[in-house]
């Protein structure tokens, strides 16, 4: 029989507001343990919650890029379970009248591209870390993080194979990003991603019973997971077992999921209106405004890239991953560089460079500008390509300009046939057999002629005209 | 008017531990207070919307502004256990 | 001078006699803390007293006094504060063994405003736990007994303050009231309490029982002490969303203008068979009164009142049930030992620090929340609520101010009513209305029993509506001398 999987995706994102999303505490990922807490987010007795404006013009930027229709009538509710990292005994979140519902995404390259429902986004508060590494039967509790303004993103279930779901995270971190509302750091924990997963026979309508899965900490945890997890349930199937409904939590190590045993076997949340906060009524003038004040999507920027710059889907994609890159592509172009030599360096260069020393681009000492000069100095022919890579990475080392660079390490490409004669006729001398091979038409072995110019010059020959000389030299034409 | 089961139930859901006995009384409490209630059966509230509030103020917020926290022996003193930087709990049970 | 022992005068007249320089702060409090060591022992109205903290803050008031620098409204005086309001640095325990050794690092706003106007605090005064009772018996540390007839409930769960105020241990006290517990006490100990509009008063640092009908108020000996105390805790707070914005106005203004021309109702609904004869004669006699004064005495309906508990236990606990649920031996209070997992630690601790009606609310909220009864009980609370609401608002559309009495019985014998507690609930008949509907309304005293307990006479007003009650209560306590009386106490 032919199986398909249906995936859902609830995904969790931390808002980088300056403040927690009930009370004045900072927001700030790593900071000693409970240094960033206060009575109102410890859930002490007496006090109450005050919503944090800008939590909430985050959450609704969110859902504006999902193309989700912002609720003008919204409230809080209570969600009541009971936990230790939860100091209320209920988180603050939205229950029946959530910020944002029916929205969409586009995810894939256009070879596969497909259209992701969105059922709702909603604002509600993280809660603070157990930490289970104590010794002698105890877990320790650290309560920065409790009170963070979160949002959940609740997918269609509309997603049908594990690379498609990573395709829907990546669009969807993509997304989040450009829109400066969060850094979705997977490893820290402010993007955390639960899939819910069944499968069905191919051609039926009817949803066959799902499981979810918790403790994924990475894109590719998600996948493999997920292709465990289907494959599982399709084993279970096809040998007479039933699927249970239940949490599951991924074990990356040994690449198995297993039963969640200690959590509640029935929920019951007991959502009530939250009686501390008053009802939001948000008025149109509010919601366009926020709508407005977005940025350009990765969606449009991308097909931007293609239609206007004539870019590849490829570059415009790597382009488009991070804010920062785009910025920076952006800048170089508009420095004088060339839409397609801009992309190159910096998906070559300029990523590379970022990433050895794991630092954004925009903190590199390599500025668009410089990197336009640079570009230009190539394009004129003043540098090789190859001297144009020794050049940007001594700006990246020293954050000199690069005509200055070229000049000082005597770069400036030789162009100049006199200058480059003698050496050609060394290079010739030097490969009796390869010169005998270019002489009966075997156009190969220029390289190794070419190649030993190029040594001897220290990479400072235009390589064109090296060609020429060796070619003229040995009477082919 | 309420199950012992029932009671169970919702003791477990509001983390109370009730004794046999304890439990049999709180059913017989809850079900004369639940007979009580009853009464509201014959208000017709069809086309009556529920209030949360007393009153109707909405919209309240707060700028994105920090203030400090608490310093951090004044957050854990009123635990019941603690170190010097963290609550602690019995170990979770996975 | 007045010749009055100063624990006798009221807060207004404290307050003007230190800032006049012709009595010392420190004597103020002194002789307060004297009576309370001298008779406190009887009534048991404080749970703990801050002797160090009174006389350190009425020393500083005399030092500001000797420096001629400008002192608070409530220089001198003293106050008592109920358990469920927090106080820096002061053990807060709703009376309840789960919140024991709990000191919060920060005040409640009143505290706050109390000590930005010199108030002098005295203590915590005794509560039913978490202030869910009407008698100040849920308690989990003693019973306080009522100063009129000691054998006697003072009323709850602001048992505690009200009896603290009849018998003198303060000169004004701060209550809560969510189904009538700052109005209950005080028409049960012969005083005045208010419960202003919901949101008049900011809850921060009020311990929630029930966060939609929660107020805090003042509890005092007479009405324009009320409007004192009320002008200093009223206003809007940051920190609490669901406080006022309206500006607050100064209540002692128009307190003595009268009711000649005031149009004030009287809802059949509240002088029901079952009311106690007493009560409903002292309370008819009132409104004759009233009709003297000038005031036009008018017959209005408030139809859905006879569901009012329902919808008020259903509403109450179901918040209540979420509110307490930060209770499981974490960050504060108490942690019961030996327990080998989380879920078993919370339980245990849950169940050996609440008391019996509190696990009893928890479980009834808990119920009404719970997938399936959810719309049959929480919701349909909610839209008895919105009718109850209606009511009033059609009343208030013909009156001034409602006309009532705040409870259908006088005190009560300790015990009497422990073992059934539907018939405790039952007391709460008038009072939980107005928490339901979020409008203001003050219990003074009207006379008394045969038996020589206090009988209150309850005025309700329109939402914000504080200034004309407070005008209509005192426009009554000038014509009477029933707040000046006195429990045989000595
Ligand atoms: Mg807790
Ligand atoms: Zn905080």
């Amino acid at each position: 029989m032919e199986w398909e999987a249906v995936i859902g995706c609830e995904v969790h994102c931390e808002l980088s507001t300056k403040t927690k999303v009930f009370c004045p505490c900072e927001v700030r990922f790593g900071a000693e343990p409970n240094t960033l807490v206060c009575p109102v987010c410890l859930g002490m007795p007496g006090t109450l919650p005050v919503l944090n404006e800008q939590a909430l013009v985050y959450a609704m930027r969110a859902a504006h890029a999902l193309h989700c229709t912002v609720a003008t009538h919204t409230k809080f509710d209570r969600k009541n379970y009971f936990y230790p990292d939860l100091p209320k005994g209920y988180q603050i979140s939205q229950y029946d009248l959530p910020l944002s519902k029916v929205g969409w995404i586009d995810i894939g390259p256009p070879d596969r591209r497909k259209r992701i429902g969105i059922t709702r986004v909603h604002l509600e508060e993280d809660t603070g870390k157990l930490l289970h590494e104590g010794a002698d039967g105890e877990s320790f509790l650290d309560m920065n993080r409790c009170g963070t303004p979160l949002i959940e993103i609740v997918s269609d279930p509309d997603l049908r194979t594990p690379d498609e779901t990573f395709d829907y995270l990546k669009e969807l971190r993509t997304t989040l990003l450009a829109l400066g509302i969060s850094d979705c750091n997977m490893e820290e924990g402010s993007l955390r991603c639960e899939p819910n997963v069944s499968i069905r026979p191919k051609g039926q309508a009817a949803f066959g019973t799902k499981t979810e899965i918790k403790n994924l900490n990475s894109f590719k945890n998600v996948r493999d997971a997920l292709v465990y997890e289907l494959e599982r349930q399709r084993k279970l199937i096809e040998s007479g077992g039933k699927v249970v409904q239940e949490t599951l939590l991924w074990d990356a190590a040994r690449g198995v999921t297993a039963t969640m045993r200690s959590k509640e076997s029935a929920h019951d949340y007991r959502y009530f209106p939250e009686p501390d906060l008053p009802p939001l009524n948000l008025s149109q003038q509010f919601i366009h405004d926020v709508l407005w004040s977005l940025p350009e999507l990765p969606a449009v920027k991308r097909e931007r890239y293609q239609r206007e710059l004539g870019l590849p889907y490829y570059d415009s994609d790597v382009l488009v991953q991070e804010p920062e890159v785009a910025r920076y592509f952006e800048e170089t172009m508009n420095a004088g560089a060339p839409a397609k030599e801009a992309s190159n360096w910096v998906m070559g260069e300029v990523l590379r460079e970022a990433k050895d020393r794991k630092v954004e681009v925009g903190a590199l000492p390599v500025t668009p500008a410089r990197l336009a000069a640079l570009i230009a100095l190539v394009l004129g022919g003043t540098i090789s390509v190859q001297a144009g890579r020794e050049v940007f990475r001594e700006m990246a080392a020293t954050g000199g300009d690069p005509a200055t660079i070229v000049e000082k390490k005597g770069l400036v490409q030789i162009s100049d046939e006199s200058a480059l004669q003698s050496a050609v006729e060394r290079a010739i001398a030097a490969h009796p057999q390869a010169a005998a091979d270019v002489r009966a038409g075997k156009e190969k072995a220029m390289g190794a002629i070419v190649g030993a110019v190029m040594k001897e010059t220290k990479g400072r020959a235009n390589p064109k005209l090296a060609s020429d000389l060796v070619r003229r030299t040995l009477g082919v034409s | 008017m309420i199950r012992d089961e029932e009671v169970r139930h919702i003791a477990h859901l509001a983390r109370l531990e009730l004794s046999e006995p304890d439990l049999a009384r709180a059913a017989r409490e809850l079900g004369s207070i639940l007979d009580y209630v009853k009464k509201l059966e014959a208000v017709d509230t069809a086309d009556v919307e529920p209030e949360i509030h007393a009153v109707s103020i909405s919209n309240v917020y707060r700028k994105d502004e920090p203030r400090p926290s608490l310093p951090r022996d004044e957050a854990l003193a009123p635990a019941p256990s603690h170190d010097d930087k963290y609550f602690r709990v019995p170990k979770v049970i996975e | 001078m007045t010749t009055a022992p100063l624990h006798r005068l009221s807060a207004l007249a404290v307050r003007d006699a230190v800032a006049r320089g012709e009595v010392r702060a420190s004597d103020v409090a002194e002789d307060v803390l004297g009576r309370i060591h001298g008779l406190d022992s009887k009534v048991r109205a404080f749970l703990r007293l801050d002797e160090d903290g009174a006389r350190a803050s009425a020393k500083a008031v005399d030092a500001k006094v000797a420096a001629k620098k400008p002192l608070g409204r409530l220089a001198g005086v003293t106050v008592a504060v109920k358990d469920v309001l927090c106080t820096r640095g002061v053990e807060t325990t709703c009376a309840s063994k789960i919140l024991r050794g709990f000191v919060p690092p920060y005040d409640a706003h009143v505290v706050e405003r109390l000590r930005a106007e010199d108030a002098i605090l005295v203590g915590k005064t005794n509560l039913d736990e978490f202030a869910m009772g009407s008698s100040t018996e849920n308690s989990a540390f003693h019973v306080t007994a009522n100063p009129w007839d000691l054998s006697r409930v003072p009323g709850g769960s602001s048992g505690g303050s009200a009896a603290a105020i009849a018998a003198d241990f303060a000169h004004l006290a701060l209550g809560t009231d969510t189904g009538g517990s700052i109005r209950q006490p005080a028409a049960l100990c012969g005083m005045t309490g208010l419960k202003p509009t919901y949101g008049r008063v900011s809850r921060y640092g009020l311990i929630a029982f029930a966060s939609s009908l929660d107020q805090i108020g003042p509890m005092t000996g007479d009405v324009r002490d009320a409007a004192l105390l009320l002008s200093v805790i009223a206003g809007r707070d940051a920190r609490d969303s669901t406080s006022q914005p309206a500006p607050v106005p100064d209540y002692l203004a128009s307190i003595e203008d009268g009711v000649k021309g005031f149009r004030l109702g009287v809802p059949r609904e509240y002088f029901p068979e079952s009311i106690q004869p007493a009560v409903r004669d002292r309370v008819r006699d009132a409104i004759d009164v009233y009709e003297r004064l000038g005031a036009e005495i008018v017959d209005v309906s408030l139809p859905h009142t006879d569901y009012g508990i329902a919808a008020y236990y259903i509403v109450a606990t179901s918040e209540a049930s979420s509110n307490l649920a930060r209770y499981d031996g974490v960050q504060y209070g108490i942690r019961a030992d030996g327990a080998r997992s989380l879920v078993e630690m919370t339980s245990r601790t849950r169940t050996q620090g609440f008391g019996p009606e509190v696990t009893r609310r928890i479980l009834l909220g808990t119920y009404c929340l719970s997938s399936g009864y959810y719309d049959a009980y929480y919701l349909k609370g909610l839209r008895i609520r919105t009718l109850l609401r209606r009511d009033f608002d059609s009343a208030f559309a013909k009156v001034d101010a409602i006309l009532c009495p705040t409870s259908p019985i006088p005190a009560f014998k300790i015990g009497e009513k422990v073992s059934d507690p539907l018939s405790m609930y039952l007391c709460d008949v008038f009072s939980v209305t107005a928490n339901l509907a979020g409008i203001p309304g003050i219990s003074i005293p009207c006379g008394f029993t045969a038996e020589r307990l206090p009988v209150g006479l309850q005025v309700l007003g329109k939402p914000l509506g504080e200034e004309t009650i407070l005008r209509v209560a005192r426009a009554y306590e000038r014509e009477t001398d029933w707040h000046l009386q006195r429990p045989p106490l000595d």
